[in-house]
C-alpha cells in the first residue's frame, strides 16, 4: 500500500494503467511493481513448470518472477519486467503462463505432480517411443511449461541500431559509477555513462543514507545535473550494458520508448554498439535469496527490494513485514520499514551473535524454515535450537548477501575468484582488458569505499589513454563493514527453491549431484538451472553452493557457469534493426536500368545488380516466348545486351603481362597490343576461381572481365598475388568495372549495326575476331572489343558510364531497324548453352580446368598460380565427372537443372550416381531442350545414352551424352 | 574486434574480411612436390595463443595485412602489412 514520505513519485501525476483488466492508479516516477504494490496486488505470475502463484521478487532488471505482456497486436511484448517497466497512462499489462486466469490457473496440477517433475524429468520421461516426441510430448510440454507468446502480427513498432566511441565508458550509476563518470567527464574525456535505471544513483535512489549531509539520492541527483551539463558527457538513461567483446566494443540496449505511448518516430529500443579506449564497470551488487521451503511464495521478497518500495516509491509491500539476514545489510530493511512506519513483526538474523538496537522482535541464530499461505504468505516458521515458532507476516524481506554484478568482466571467458570474507565472486583484474571494475560489483559495500573506487578506478583509465587526471575530494559518507557468515539452503523437509523462473528446487541440483551431474555445467543443464531469462542472476551462487555441498567440494573448486552476453534479455528486433528487407544492402544498377524496367523487363538480382530477364513484347503470355524471340534476334539479326555488371579491371605498369601470366593458367605476355584473349583463373588449391576475356590495349595496359558474380573475389585474390606472392612486381590495377557502360552488339548484322554508329567504319580486316581497341562515336572516345558470348558475330562497346543510357538507346532503335532488338538474361544464357559456354553453373568450385576440358590450357612453359595444386594426383584422373552435353532423347523431353545421372537401366540410388546436370535450356535454334552437366569420365561416353533422375521435381527422362557444343562447333560464325 | 590497419588506423573488424593463416604467404613453386602442396593447403597448426592471419582490409585501403592475434584471448598483438611480412614458411609461422 502507499505509504506517506518522500518517495521518488510525483503525486502530482497519477497514471492510469490496466493489470489483466482491471485499471489501478499509480504515479509518475511508479514502475509496474511499485504500483501494483502500491495497489495491494501481490499475486502477479504463475511459475514455469509448476505453475506456482508468483510475487514481485525484486526492484531490478534481476527478476525472475514478475514478468508480464505489455501491449497488442504488433506492438505486443512478452516478458516484460514489471520491475522495469515504468507505468504511463493507459498501458495494458497482462500476466503471463495460466489459464483462465490468474487466480485460477488449471495448470496449477502440475505442483501436485512435481515428485515427477524433477531434475532431468525430460530426459527420463519422454523418451520412449520416439515417434511421440514430435506430435505428443513436444506440443504438450511446450503449452504446460511458458513464459510470454509474440501475438504472430507483423512488428509494428520501429527498433533503431546506433554507434558510439568514447574515451571512457561507465557502466552503472550508483555512487561507484556517478564518481568515475565526474572524475573523468570534469579531465576532459569523452564520456558516455549508461544506466539501466530512468534515473542516475543506482542503491543511492533506494537507501536512506547519506552523503556529504545531504540525502544520498540528492547528492545523486546534484551529480546527474552535472553530468548532463558537460558537453563532453553523454548519460545514456534506461540503457543496460548487455555485453562485452573484443577490442573495449559493448552491446547496450536502449529502451527508447517502453515507458510512454508509442508515437510517431520514436523507435521502442536502440541497439547501440559502444567502443570505449577504457571502461569502469560500476554495475553494482544483487542481493541473493535464501532457499528455504516454500520460499517462492507471493509476499517473499528481496530485503533491498523491499527497501527500494519502502524508501524510492513510497510503498509498503506489507502490513506487517519480517524481515530475514544473514549479514548486516538485512537490519537496514527493518530499521527504514520502522521508520516509514510500517510494523516490523520479527527480525530474524542467522548469526548467533548478532544484535540489534532496533526496537523489534529479534531472533539471532535463528533461520526461517517455511510459510504458509495460499495465494498470498500468510505466516513464517522461524527455527532456533529452541524450537520452532509461527509468526504471522505478510511480507517476509530475505538476505543470503550480495553478489557482486561482475557479468560482463566475464563475457570474455575470464573466470572470477572467490572472496570468502564476503562469500561471493569478484572479477579478477584484467578479464576484460581495458575493463576496470569499480564499487560493489568488485566486492567493496561501504558507500564511501564505492565513492573511492569509482574515482580511483577513473583516475587509471584516464592516465591509461594519456590524460590527467587528480583524485577529485571524495564526499563523505557511510564506510561500515560488511559482516556475513553463508546461508544459502535451510536444512529440512519440502521444497526450497533456488531458481524461481525456471523452478529448480535444492532437491533437484542435490538429484543432479546424485546422478553424478558433478560439474556445474552439466548441473546447470540437467537441471535448467539458471537458464531462464534471467540466467539465474540471483541465485546461481547459491545453487552452486548447493552443488559443491552435495559433492564435498568447496566453491571455488566447483566454479560458475560460463557467463555470457546479454546481460538482460535483448529483442531480436533491436539487433537486427536496419535490416529488414533490403535494409542498407546497397543496389547496383546498370546505365540501361531505366530504360529496361521502362520496356517492362522482369529485373533479375546478380550480386548487388539487377538485371533484365527478358524484354516482353505485347502479346506475348510466358517468358519462353520472349527469350526464344530474343535469341532469333542474335542469331538471325541482332541482339543487344547490357554486360556492364561483368567486372572491369584496368591493369597497367611494367610487369602488368608478367602478372597476368601468373594469374591466369594461359600465357598473356604473348598477347598482341589490340587483341584479346580468354583466359583461366585457378584457386591455390587448383580449382577454377573465375573466367574471363582480358584485352591487351598497350604493351603495359590490359584491360580484364572477369564474371559478375566474382568480380569482388578475383579482385581481392589480385591484391593477394601482388601484396603476397609476387610483391617486387611493378603493377598497378584498379576496378573500373562503374565507370565504363558496355553493350553486347551479337548477331549477323552487328557489323552493319555498328558501322551506321561508329564515327569510322569498320571491316573483317581490321577488326578480325578477339581484336579490341580505342573507337569513338558521335565524339565520344570509347572502346571496341570483338568478342562472343553467344557464337555469333559480336562485339562489346563500351562507352564511359554517362553515356551509357544514351547509346543503349541508340543501339536499341538502330537494331530494331535490322529486325533485331535487346535481349535479356534468358536469352543470354540460352544462347550460351547452345555454344557450350560455362558460367559458374560449371565452375563451382568443385571442378578443376581438366574436368571443364580445358586442360590444354594449362601452361607448361610457365609457373601460374595453382598449377602445383592443379597436378596433385586424383585431380587428372579420367574417371573424374567431366563437361559434357546432353540431349533428351526419351519419351519426356525436357532436361531439369540439377537432375542426377545415372547409367541406362541402373536404380537411381545415390550409389550408381554418375554426375548432375548444371544447366539446361531450350534451344530455339535447335528445337530441343540442352543440357551442361558433369558425367564421370565423360568426354570417352559421347553418344553413349543415360538417365536423367531429378528426384525433386519427379522427372524421369533419357539423354544421349555428346559434346558440349552444340552449335557452330568449329567456331566459324564469330570469326565471319 | 578492432584492428588497427597501418594505412587506415583502427578499425572495426566488419570492415576487414578473415583468409586464414598467413602461411597462405609461403606460396611453393610449381616444383616444390605434392606433399609441399599438401603441407601448404591444407595443414595448419590450429595454436591456442598467438596466431598469424591474413585479413584483407576490403572496406578500406584494400590492404592485405598479417594479423598476429592469440586465439585464446582474441588479443591483437601486431598487425602489418603482408608485403611487409616474411614469405617463407618457417619465418611465417614463426
Ligand atoms: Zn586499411
Amino acid at each position: 500500500m502507499r505509504i506517506d514520505g518522500n518517495g521518488l513519485i510525483n503525486r502530482a501525476k497519477p497514471v492510469s494503467f490496466q493489470f489483466d483488466g482491471t485499471t489501478y492508479q499509480g504515479f509518475e516516477g511508479d514502475t509496474l511493481a511499485s504500483a501494483l504494490l502500491a495497489n495491494g496486488v501481490k499475486l502477479v505470475a504463475r511459475s514455469f513448470k509448476y505453475h506456482r502463484p508468483r510475487g514481485i521478487l525484486t526492484a531490478g532488471s534481476e527478476e525472475p518472477n514478475a514478468l508480464v505482456t505489455v501491449g497488442h497486436g504488433g506492438s505486443q511484448d512478452p516478458n516484460v519486467r514489471a520491475t522495469t517497466q515504468e507505468i504511463y497512462d493507459g498501458m495494458d499489462a497482462r500476466s503471463q503462463n495460466r489459464w483462465p486466469s490468474l487466480a485460477h490457473d488449471v495448470l496449477a496440477v502440475n505442483d501436485l505432480g512435481a515428485p515427477f517433475l524433477g531434475a532431468g524429468f525430460y530426459y527420463k520421461t519422454f523418451m520412449w517411443p520416439k515417434a511421440f516426441w514430435e506430435k505428443l510430448y513436444e506440443p504438450i510440454i511446450r503449452r504446460a511449461a511458458g513464459l510470454g507468446a509474440i501475438s504472430g502480427e507483423p512488428i509494428t513498432d520501429k527498433y533503431e541500431r546506433a554507434y558510439a566511441h568514447c574515451d571512457v565508458l561507465v557502466v552503472g550509476s550508483g555512487p561507484a559509477g556517478l564518481m568515475a563518470a565526474l572524475t573523468a567527464g570534469e579531465a576532459g574525456a569523452d564520456v558516455i555513462i549508461a544506466e539501466e535505471d530512468s534515473l542516475l544513483g543506482g542503491r543511492l535512489l533506494s537507501e536512506a543514507g547519506e552523503i556529504d549531509g545531504m540525502p544520498a539520492r540528492d547528492w545523486a541527483n546534484e551529480v546527474a545535473i552535472r553530468l548532463n551539463a558537460m558537453s563532453n558527457v553523454r548519460v545514456m538513461a534506461r540503457t543496460s550494458v548487455t555485453g562485452a567483446y573484443d577490442g573495449g566494443t559493448y552491446g547496450a540496449l536502449e529502451r527508447v520508448g517502453h515507458h510512454c505511448e508509442m508515437r510517431d518516430g520514436l523507435p521502442k529500443e536502440c541497439f547501440w554498439r559502444i567502443t570505449a579506449k577504457r571502461t569502469v564497470l560500476a554495475a553494482g551488487a544483487l542481493e541473493r535469496p535464501v532457499a528455504f521451503q516454500n520460499n517462492d511464495r507471493p509476499g517473499i521478497m528481496m530485503a533491498s527490494a523491499v527497501r527500494a518500495y519502502v524508501n524510492r516509491w513510497s510503498v509498503a509491500p506489507g502490513k506487517s513485514v519480517a524481515v530475514f539476514g544473514n549479514n548486516d545489510s538485512a537490519h537496514d530493511t527493518a530499521a527504514d520499514l520502522l521508520a516509514a512506519g510500517v510494523h516490523v513483526c520479527a527480525l530474524i538474523d542467522s548469526r548467533p551473535d548478532a544484535t540489534t538496537t532496533l526496537d523489534v522482535p529479534f531472533y539471532a541464530g535463528a533461520q526461517v524454515s517455511g510459510s504458509e499461505g495460499r495465494k498470498e504468505l500468510e505466516a513464517i516458521s522461524i527455527s532456533r535450537a529452541s524450537g520452532t515458532d509461527k509468526v504471522q507476516t505478510d511480507c517476509l524481506a530475505m538476505s543470503g548477501g550480495w553478489n557482486p554484478t561482475l557479468h560482463l568482466a566475464c563475457h570474455m571467458s575470464g573466470r572470477p575468484d572467490w572472496d570468502e570474507s564476503i562469500a561471493a565472486f569478484v572479477p579478477k583484474p584484467g578479464m576484460v582488458p581495458g575493463l576496470i571494475a569499480a564499487g560493489a560489483c568488485n566486492g567493496v559495500f561501504s558507500t564511501a569505499a564505492c565513492l573511492g573506487e569509482g574515482a580511483g578506478a577513473a583516475v587509471v583509465a584516464l592516465e591509461a589513454i594519456g590524460l590527467q587526471a587528480d583524485m577529485p575530494k571524495m564526499p563523505v559518507a557511510e564506510d561500515r563493514d560488511y559482516s556475513i557468515s553463508p546461508l544459502w539452503a535451510v536444512a529440512g523437509k519440502g521444497r526450497a527453491w533456488l531458481d524461481f523462473q525456471n523452478d529448480v528446487t535444492v532437491k533437484d541440483v542435490k538429484q543432479a549431484a546424485v546422478e553424478n551431474f558433478r560439474s556445474v555445467e552439466h548441473m546447470k543443464r540437467y537441471t535448467t538451472q539458471g537458464m531462464a531469462t534471467d540466467q539465474g542472476k540471483n541465485y546461481n551462487v547459491q545453487a552452486l553452493a548447493v552443488l559443491a555441498d552435495a559433492t564435498g567440494r568447496g566453491i571455488p573448486e566447483t566454479g560458475t557457469t560460463t557467463y555470457r552476453p546479454p546481460f538482460t534479455p535483448v529483442a531480436i528486433a533491436a539487433m537486427a534493426a536496419g535490416a529488414e528487407d533490403k535494409g542498407f544492402a546497397p543496389e547496383r544498377f546498370t546505365t540501361s536500368h531505366r530504360l529496361a524496367v521502362k520496356a517492362g523487363a522482369p529485373m533479375i538480382e546478380a550480386g548487388l545488380w539487377y538485371r533484365p530477364s527478358y524484354f516482353p513484347v505485347k502479346g506475348e503470355t510466358h517468358w519462353r516466348q520472349s527469350c526464344d524471340r530474343e535469341v532469333g534476334y542474335v542469331r538471325n539479326a541482332v541482339g543487344i545486351a547490357d554486360v556492364s555488371t561483368l567486372g572491369k579491371i584496368d591493369i597497367k605498369g611494367p610487369d602488368a603481362a608478367a602478372f597476368l601470366d601468373f594469374l591466369y593458367t594461359n600465357m598473356f605476355s604473348s598477347l598482341k597490343v589490340g587483341r584479346v584473349r580468354y583466359g583461366l583463373m585457378l584457386r591455390e588449391d587448383g580449382h577454377v576461381m573465375d573466367d574471363g576475356t582480358t584485352a591487351r590495349m598497350a604493351d603495359d595496359h590490359f584491360v580484364m572481365t572477369t564474371t559478375t558474380a566474382a568480380a569482388g573475389q578475383v579482385m581481392q585474390h589480385m591484391e593477394l598475388v601482388s601484396q603476397g606472392m609476387r610483391r617486387g612486381m611493378d603493377v598497378r590495377f584498379t576496378s573500373v568495372t562503374e565507370h565504363w557502360a558496355q553493350f553486347a552488339v551479337a548477331g549477323p548484322k552487328a557489323r552493319e549495326l555498328l558501322n551506321g554508329l561508329l564515327d569510322a567504319p569498320i571491316d573483317g580486316e581490321s577488326w578480325p575476331f578477339m581484336a579490341c581497341g580505342d573507337m569513338s562515336i558521335g565524339g565520344v572516345n570509347g572502346r571496341l572489343f570483338r568478342i562472343s558470348f553467344s557464337g555469333e558475330h559480336a562485339y562489346e562497346v563500351a562507352v564511359p558510364a554517362r553515356y551509357g543510357e544514351s547509346l543503349f538507346a541508340e543501339l536499341r532503335s538502330r537494331a530494331e531497324a535490322l529486325g533485331g532488338g535487346l535481349y535479356g538474361m534468358e536469352a543470354l544464357n540460352v544462347l550460351r548453352i547452345e555454344k557450350g559456354f560455362i558460367t559458374h553453373a560449371e565452375i563451382d568450385g568443385r571442378a578443376t580446368a581438366f574436368d571443364i576440358g580445358m586442360q590444354g590450357m594449362m601452361s607448361k612453359k610457365k609457373d601460374f598460380y595453382g598449377k602445383g595444386a592443379a597436378a596433385r594426383p586424383g585431380l587428372l584422373e579420367d574417371d573424374r565427372e567431366q563437361l559434357v552435353g546432353l540431349k533428351p532423347t526419351g519419351v519426356v523431353k525436357q532436361l531439369t537443372a540439377g537432375a542426377h545421372l545415372y547409367r541406362d537401366g541402373a536404380e537411381p540410388v545415390r550409389v550408381n550416381d554418375q554426375g548432375y546436370l548444371t544447366s539446361v535450356a531450350f534451344s530455339p535454334t535447335l528445337g530441343t531442350y540442352l543440357g551442361l552437366g558433369f558425367l564421370r569420365g565423360g568426354r570417352a561416353r559421347h553418344g553413349e545414352t543415360v538417365k536423367m533422375v531429378d528426384h525433386l521435381r519427379g522427372i524421369e527422362t533419357t539423354c544421349e551424352v555428346c559434346h558440349p557444343v552444340f552449335l557452330d562447333p568449329n567456331g566459324e560464325k564469330a570469326r565471319d | 574486434m578492432r584492428i588497427v590497419c597501418p594505412l587506415c588506423g583502427e578499425r572495426d573488424s566488419r570492415e576487414f574480411s578473415y583468409k586464414g593463416a598467413a602461411l597462405a604467404l609461403a606460396y611453393p613453386s610449381e616444383e616444390a612436390g605434392f606433399e609441399a602442396w599438401d603441407d601448404y593447403l591444407h595443414n595448419r597448426d590450429n595454436p591456442a595463443g598467438p596466431t598469424r592471419e591474413l585479413w584483407y582490409h576490403g572496406s578500406g585501403c584494400t590492404s592485405w595485412l598479417v594479423v598476429t592475434r592469440n586465439t585464446t584471448t582474441h588479443e591483437i598483438l601486431s598487425v602489418e602489412l603482408a608485403e611487409d611480412a616474411p614469405e617463407s614458411r618457417q619465418e611465417a609461422s614463426a
